[in-house]
């Protein structure tokens, strides 16, 4: 099953940071949720894809540390990681979407207000 | 009385720097009359360390401090003795006259307030320099006292001259500062010491290590660039942009000193060696003579004596590194004398400047009926410059004379720098005390008058002390010449020269001198046009060079920059990237670590992979939509299928959050994508495609080979067992996760939800923000406008 799952795992990662190489930014920004989703994955898979049952205890103390479930660490870690990211996503999201308004453009080639092509030398008075 | 004293002198240590707090207050309640209140911190610190003097001539030394950062044995100590005292009752003295004369020279400035701030300020550095016991310490007030230096040059901070010349000290003996610091973690390192007061007592066999000669170039780094030794003494007359108060005080009586400091106090254990007796006299004989030199061909006063103040630290250098008991006792003798009557005269310069409105010798002439009190102290200043008797320069000259008047070629070609370099510092005294009084009034100096007490106080304090350390010489002697000579030889060294001339050598060197530079006072002009002719010829000099030094590293780092940070966020990601993919496939394949070829599973449950099929065609679907509504909605495909796939394998929890989060995403991108019209589309050429293809693939491959690596090694449960085993019974939950991040992790969950409300801070003032339409971005553009 891991195999698989790295495979899947494989085609996230492709995927997302093809994206990124990419010139617009509404496409970089695909791609920071499905890299999200990519790391997520990994995480999850490197924590072993062992139970259906989840991580969750039943009865008294002593039955409990008999159970065998799903791994929680990881778990606890993407849940984290999901929160954190999406709201990465959406302050990149707004700040593209005032980019683009200030702007005009979502080409990242023509955003170069702060680093202008024919930078000139900076005065070498004192 | 002995447990009482260190706190008292910590407390005196940080005085200056409480002052430099009240400084502005004062000044705006009092104007230029705050100065007679902010004296009173330099005169508590004399009379504190005048409390120190008979216990330290009996040979005994005072110590004191405070553990600073234990874990690395590193103290705030104090350390003084002979050397230390004299060196803090000159800064402390002669400070409290410099901020009397500092209310007078900026009277009604603005930033006079400022100005006091940063003279106690330097003062406070300057005096932690002299009295430091550990390294460290040492090299922090080192450098505290470039940075007051910095800020005190570039007082007048609208002048282009007053920067450059600020920033040129700065960056030379800051500089020399960081060679100073390797100097000492070298000997730290070597010696196992951190303290000068262990150093000194050690008597460790520094001069034997092989790591002497590194630790002899470093020192001397720090030492020859603070105390302005050709070729690095360009900054030094550079300095001279600061007001007159600056330079009477830092660059001529205490700062400029530190090297010699440096030197004399380390001459003990780096001393006595060929490099050290070699070494120091040259590039001291050969300052000395550069620096007068130069000196001549000026016609502004103040940087006719910042010349000669380079070749007297020059003459220092040479003495000290000369290292007989005679000499040492000499470069002591001189360097109180020096910074009295060259304190006094920049002084006189000032009041020269103040009282006649310019300091061109050869505008200057008549003013001694109108400022008769400057010009007595400005004659008995350039006498005792010159060596003459009855002032404390001539005590100098004759000990220098008497030490370097020794058998052997090397003594004699020193003996003969001396006497030129002694010879043309006659002339140039005199030129300053002579020049702008005598002779015919001239007609635009009319309006010249004495300026007020503040401002004559201090060249008539310092000359009236020339003049009093050597009639009672003996006193002088007990309590400073011999005690700081002893301090620099190391061993216990007595003075006895007097004002009653001895007939002998030295007397007749003094008297060839003294000839050479009357002859030489009759030809000043003549020097004067010759050096101009000459220095034209050669037009270039090192300072220049820092001109150059500059332009050659704002150029350089210009491109470095252009070529690392090209302003394309395309090539910032390929490189990213590649180096991602590189990282983790290199040593992977160097170290032979790849994983096994997986095993196909006999058994897939075909929901497993049909969520897992969906969501890849979700993935790809979103590369290759042609309009928005294809890409968000597949976004929404892989997104919901990542949800599914944490609910198969156990993940409830995941799966909510997924679910939500996706859901929520995929209404604010089709909000934002429909509002701004835009297409997903990628419209760049093929070859820009395959190359990122390429790049994405690799990357995705080594993720793919880690997390296979990872996932056939063996599985180590620790944690996860510890979580399962006392979330219960600990913290009382059934829900593993939800425990694991309300308890055992609480504190990164806090963090957490502070993540998420400063991004929904930062939304909100996002969207708040604008603009007005007037001044849009284009308004920001750094190129038009104020730079």
């Amino acid at each position: 099953m891991e195999a698989l799952m790295t495979l899947l795992v494989g085609i996230f990662f492709a995927i997302a940071i093809y994206l990124f190489l990419s010139r617009h930014i509404i496409r970089i920004l695909l791609g920071v949720t499905i890299l999200g989703n990519a790391v997520n994955l990994l995480i999850f898979t490197s924590g072993r894809l062992t139970q259906e049952i989840p991580p969750i205890l039943s009865g008294n103390a002593a039955a409990a540390r008999q159970m065998v479930t799903a791994n929680p660490l990881p778990q606890a870690l993407i849940l984290t990681a999901i929160v954190i990211s999406f709201s990465f996503f959406a302050f990149l999201l707004v700040l593209a979407y005032r980019a683009y308004q200030e702007l005009e453009t979502d080409d990242i080639e023509e955003m170069r207000f702060a680093e202008p092509e024919n930078q000139q030398l900076p005065p070498l008075g004192y | 009385m002995q447990s009482t004293m260190p706190s008292t002198t910590f407390m005196v240590l940080l005085l200056p720097f409480f002052a430099a707090l009240f400084a502005p207050v004062l000044t705006r309640l009092f104007k230029h009359n705050a100065a007679w209140i902010l004296a009173l911190v330099p005169v508590l610190m004399f009379a504190h360390f005048c409390g120190f003097a008979t216990q330290i001539s009996e040979g005994e030394v005072v110590t004191g401090g405070y553990r600073w950062i234990p874990a690395f044995n590193v103290n705030f100590s104090w350390y003084i003795d002979g050397l230390s005292l004299t060196f803090a009752l000159l800064i402390t003295g002669i400070g409290a006259l410099i901020v009397l004369y500092s209310g007078g020279y900026l009277k009604g400035h603005a930033q006079l307030g400022r100005f006091f701030s940063f003279i106690l300020m330097f003062m406070g550095s300057m005096l932690g320099l002299v009295t430091s016991d550990s390294f460290l310490m040492f090299f922090v007030f080192w450098e505290l006292t470039s940075i007051t230096s910095f800020l005190l040059i570039g007082f007048d901070n609208k002048r282009e001259a007053s920067r450059r010349a600020a920033l040129q000290a700065l960056v030379v003996t800051g500089g020399g500062g960081l060679f100073l610091l390797a100097g000492l973690l070298l000997i730290w390192n070597v010696t196992g010491i951190s303290e000068m007061s262990l150093l000194l007592r050690s008597g460790s066999g520094l001069s034997d290590s092989p790591y002497y000669l590194a630790i002899f170039i470093l020192v001397l780094g720090g030492a020859f660039t603070k105390s302005a030794q050709f070729p690095l003494h360009f900054w030094l007359p550079n300095a001279m942009e600061a007001p007159t108060p600056v330079s009477a005080y830092l660059h001529s009586a205490t700062m400029v000193k530190a090297g010699v400091y440096l030197l004399m106090r380390l001459n003990p254990v780096l001393g006595d060696t060929v490099v050290w007796q070699t070494v120091l006299p040259l590039f001291g004989g050969t300052t000395l003579i550069v620096g007068t030199l130069l000196a001549i061909r000026q016609t502004d006063l103040k940087l006719m004596l910042a010349y000669t103040t380079v070749s007297s630290l020059g003459l220092l250098v040479m003495l000290t590194g000369f290292g007989s008991e005679k000499a040492i006792e000499a470069a002591v003798l001189y360097l109180v004398a020096h910074s009295m009557f060259k304190g006094a005269l920049f002084m006189v310069a000032g009041l020269v400047d103040h009282g006649a409105g310019t300091r061109d010798v050869r505008r200057l002439g008549g003013l001694m009926a109108a400022m008769p009190i400057t010009f007595a102290a400005a004659i008995a200043s350039a006498i005792s410059m010159a060596g003459l008797p009855p002032f404390f320069g001539f005590l100098a000259k004759e000990e220098i004379y008497a030490a370097l008047w020794e058998p052997g070629a090397w003594p004699l070609l020193l003996t003969l720098v001396a006497i030129v370099g002694n010879g043309l510092m006659f002339v140039i005294g005199f030129v300053v005390a002579l020049k702008p009084f005598l002779g015919p009034r001239k007609q635009a100096l009319s309006h010249a008058h004495e300026g007020p007490v503040l401002l004559w106080l201090g060249p008539v304090v310092l000359a009236l002390a020339s003049l009093g350390t050597a009639l009672f010489s003996s006193l002088t002697h007990h309590l400073i010449t011999s005690p700081m000579s002893s301090a620099v030889a190391g061993t216990p060294v007595e003075a006895h020269i007097s004002l009653i001339p001895h007939i002998g050598m030295p007397l007749l060197l003094s008297a060839i001198t003294v000839v050479f530079g009357i002859f030489a006072y009759r030809q000043v002009d003549r020097l004067r046009s010759t050096m101009f002719r000459l220095l034209e010829t050669i037009g270039w000099g090192p300072d220049q060079g820092f001109d150059q030094f500059i332009r050659g590293i704002v150029r350089l780092s210009f491109r470095v920059t252009r070529i690392i940070h090209s302003g394309s966020l395309e090539t910032y990601m390929k490189i990213i990237f590649i180096l991602v993919a590189l990282t983790i496939l290199v040593p992977m394949v160097m170290f032979d670590e790849l994983p096994n070829l997986p095993k196909m599973p006999e058994s897939i449950v075909r929901y497993d992979l049909a969520i897992m099929i969906i969501a890849a065609i979700g993935l790809f679907s979103v590369v290759l939509a042609k309009d928005r509504l294809t890409a968000i909605v597949s976004l929404g495909i892989q997104g919901f299928a990542v949800a599914l796939i944490f609910m198969l394998f156990g993940a409830p929890d995941l799966s909510f959050t997924q679910f939500m989060v996706e859901t929520l995403s995929v209404v604010i991108l089709a909000l934002v994508m429909t509002r701004l019209k835009l297409t997903p589309t990628d419209h760049r050429p093929l070859h820009e495609k395959i190359i990122d293809i390429f790049i994405s693939v690799a990357a995705a491959t080594a993720f793919m080979l880690l997390l296979l690596k990872t996932v056939q090694v063996p599985f180590d449960p620790t944690l996860s067992d510890f979580f399962t085993r006392f979330s219960l019974s600990i913290a009382h939950g059934a829900n593993i996760v939800n425990v694991i991040l309300v308890d055992f992790r609480g504190t990164d969950t806090w963090g957490e939800i502070a993540v998420v409300m400063v991004a929904g801070l930062a939304i909100l003032s996002l969207i708040r923000i604008r603009a007005r339409p007037a001044e849009k971005i284009a308004a920001n553009d750094p190129t038009d406008g104020e730079g």
